[in-house]
């Protein structure tokens, strides 16, 4: 699935509830974590779910596991990793994702009472990204 | 004659959310306000803002009364012995923290504070907080499945080695309403003090601190149409003139040179600094509310509700009630098949429903329970059929998304 594609769903809603079908729904497509991976130290601090983040650096490209016992955040997430999944660090870096969120009307999730953790995770997804062009 | 309907004094109640009418059902977070409440706290700033218990004005004299006025009403409405005994705080959570760091448990060889599973973590942090610093032990009274204390482990638990016991009266997980004058009673036979937190009681029945005899009740002012900000610690008069000040500051002491202090007689010795005026004087408005509405009438009608809209629950295929009390509080925890607690809150949230959604400051209780969280509806007098309704088709709706 392509990030434009999203973007193109996402014009078609008319109400909330064709939006939180489409989420559950590509929620579903979000690999499960290797149990070995859902522990305490790739916990995201800050998030009211439990959500895991695993990653690793391959060929100055960031590649991205993330996972979450809640699927509202996992689609969430879906539409995270689309849109950063396989980027180098900088690309990362440049890429704005609560813009994206905004545009997509999930604000809410990223100012709603640390609700989702979508900001952590975003704030996670930086911080490594930056470490990654040091 | 006092009132029974009373849902239309309160203003918020008839607001929309997310563009459909609100369903409020987070009431053990807080309650709403009504009309006489928000008015009375606007009437303070305009009409008599000014410090208490310090200036000669007449504005001053009558903040002072009726913050003081505030204070008679507290002692009213928990059956104190004396307006002495009651100390303003900004909640539950500072009025334990108070005793917490007052009491003079330390000085004994008692080493163990006992809590229970069903505490909330304003009634758990201060304990290790203190039993860090004074190296004493926190052991906690377990509970059934069903989420009832286990008073056998209780009587075990609680001995000649216990400073303190500090439990719920309701628990605001799952709605059980404890026995707490046999907890105390149990506190009191091994010489230990006891600690209520009303947080989640004080609304739902009539409170009497002698009757439950214990040494110290807590609760908040937001949860029963108060303000936030404002909550109350009542604690026997005995035991207050023996603690010592937790905070220092104005209007606590008696005498002040640059080398020492000596503190004013309890409420004052514990009420350091500008209090919330505003806020007591809210919650004076609060009470004076209780008192005209029927609360007995109001509160069959929200008990035939909360238990009608549990068994709907306990009926909905995909549905599983989270607690089984035999004596339960206006709270309701359940579980949704195939989802997280916090996916039905989304869900439900969108359909103007708010409720709440995860582990409500009860880690220890969802650990024991072997869960993330639940989705908690809790219910205030002002609810009604159509909210129970409402509850059970968004539920409905839920459930077809996942
Ligand atoms: C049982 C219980 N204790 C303590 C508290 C803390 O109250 P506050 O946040 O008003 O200090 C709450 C509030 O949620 C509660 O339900």
């Amino acid at each position: 699935m392509e990030l434009a594609e999203i973007k193109e769903s996402f014009e078609f809603f008319d109400d909330w509830e064709d939006k939180y079908r489409f989420i559950l729904e590509i929620g579903k497509d979000l690999p499960d974590m290797d149990d070995d991976y859902r522990i305490e130290k790739n916990l995201i601090r800050g998030c009211q779910s439990q959500v895991w983040l695993v990653y690793a650096i391959e060929d100055n490209k960031l590649r991205f596991q993330i996972d979450s016992d809640a699927h509202i955040v996992r689609g969430l997430l879906k539409i995270l990793l689309v849109a950063i999944n396989n980027l180098s660090p900088s690309e990362i870096i440049e890429t704005d994702l609560e813009t994206l969120f905004e545009e997509l009307g999930l604000m809410a999730h990223l100012s709603m009472s640390r609700g989702n953790g979508l900001r952590a995770m975003i704030g996670k997804i930086n911080q490594i990204a930056e470490n990654g062009a040091s | 004659m006092s009132k029974t309907n009373i849902r239309s004094d309160f203003p918020i109640l008839a607001t929309s959310s997310r563009g459909k009418p609100l369903t409020y059902l987070d009431n053990a977070a807080t309650t709403q306000k009504p009309q006489c409440v928000i008015d009375k706290i606007g009437d303070y700033y305009a009409t008599f803002n000014a410090n208490v218990h310090r200036a000669a004005h007449e504005m001053a004299e009558k903040a002072t009364a009726e913050l003081e006025r505030t204070r008679e009403s507290c002692a009213k409405f928990l059956n104190a012995k004396s307006t002495n005994e009651i100390i303003f705080t900004k909640g539950t959570t500072e009025s334990i923290n108070l005793v917490a760091n007052s009491v003079p448990l330390f000085s004994e060889k008692r080493r163990n504070i006992v809590i229970s599973e069903l505490e909330h973590h304003s009634n758990i942090v201060p304990w290790h907080l203190v039993a860090e610093r004074h190296n004493l032990r926190v052991a906690a009274i377990g509970i059934s499945d069903d989420g009832e204390l286990d008073l056998n482990q209780a009587r075990s638990l609680i001995n000649d080695d216990t400073a303190l016991v500090a439990i719920t009266h309701v628990s605001n997980g799952l709605g059980v309403v404890n026995d707490v004058k046999a907890i105390c009673r149990m506190a009191r036979e091994h010489g230990a003090l006891c600690l209520v937190d009303g947080a989640q009681s004080a609304l739902h029945f009539p409170i009497n601190v002698e009757d439950i005899d214990c040494d110290f009740f807590v609760f908040s002012g937001h949860k029963l149409f108060g303000p936030t900000g404002i909550g109350v610690l009542w604690g026997r008069i005995e035991l207050l003139e023996k603690m010592t000040p937790w905070q220092g500051g104005g209007e606590m002491i008696e005498k002040v040179s640059i080398t020492s202090s000596t503190y004013q007689q309890p409420p004052f010795k514990f009420e350091a600094g500008t209090p919330n005026i505003a806020g007591a004087v809210g919650l004076g408005a609060a009470l004076k509310y209780l008192e005209q509405i029927d609360r007995d009438s109001l509160g069959k009608a929200q008990d035939s509700l909360v238990k009608n809209t549990t068994e709907r629950l306990a009926d909905m295929p995909g549905i599983k009630l989270i607690g089984n009390p035999n004596k339960r509080s206006a709270i309701i925890s359940f579980l949704v098949e195939n989802s997280h607690p916090n996916d039905i809150g989304t869900l439900l949230d969108q359909q103007g429903i708010a409720l709440r959604a995860g582990h409500h400051c009860n880690m220890p209780l969802m650990d024991r329970l072997g869960i993330p969280g639940t989705v908690r509806a809790s219910f205030s007098l002002y609810n009604d059929d159509s909210d129970g309704d409402r509850l059970i088709s968004g539920l409905e709706k839920a459930q077809t998304f996942l």
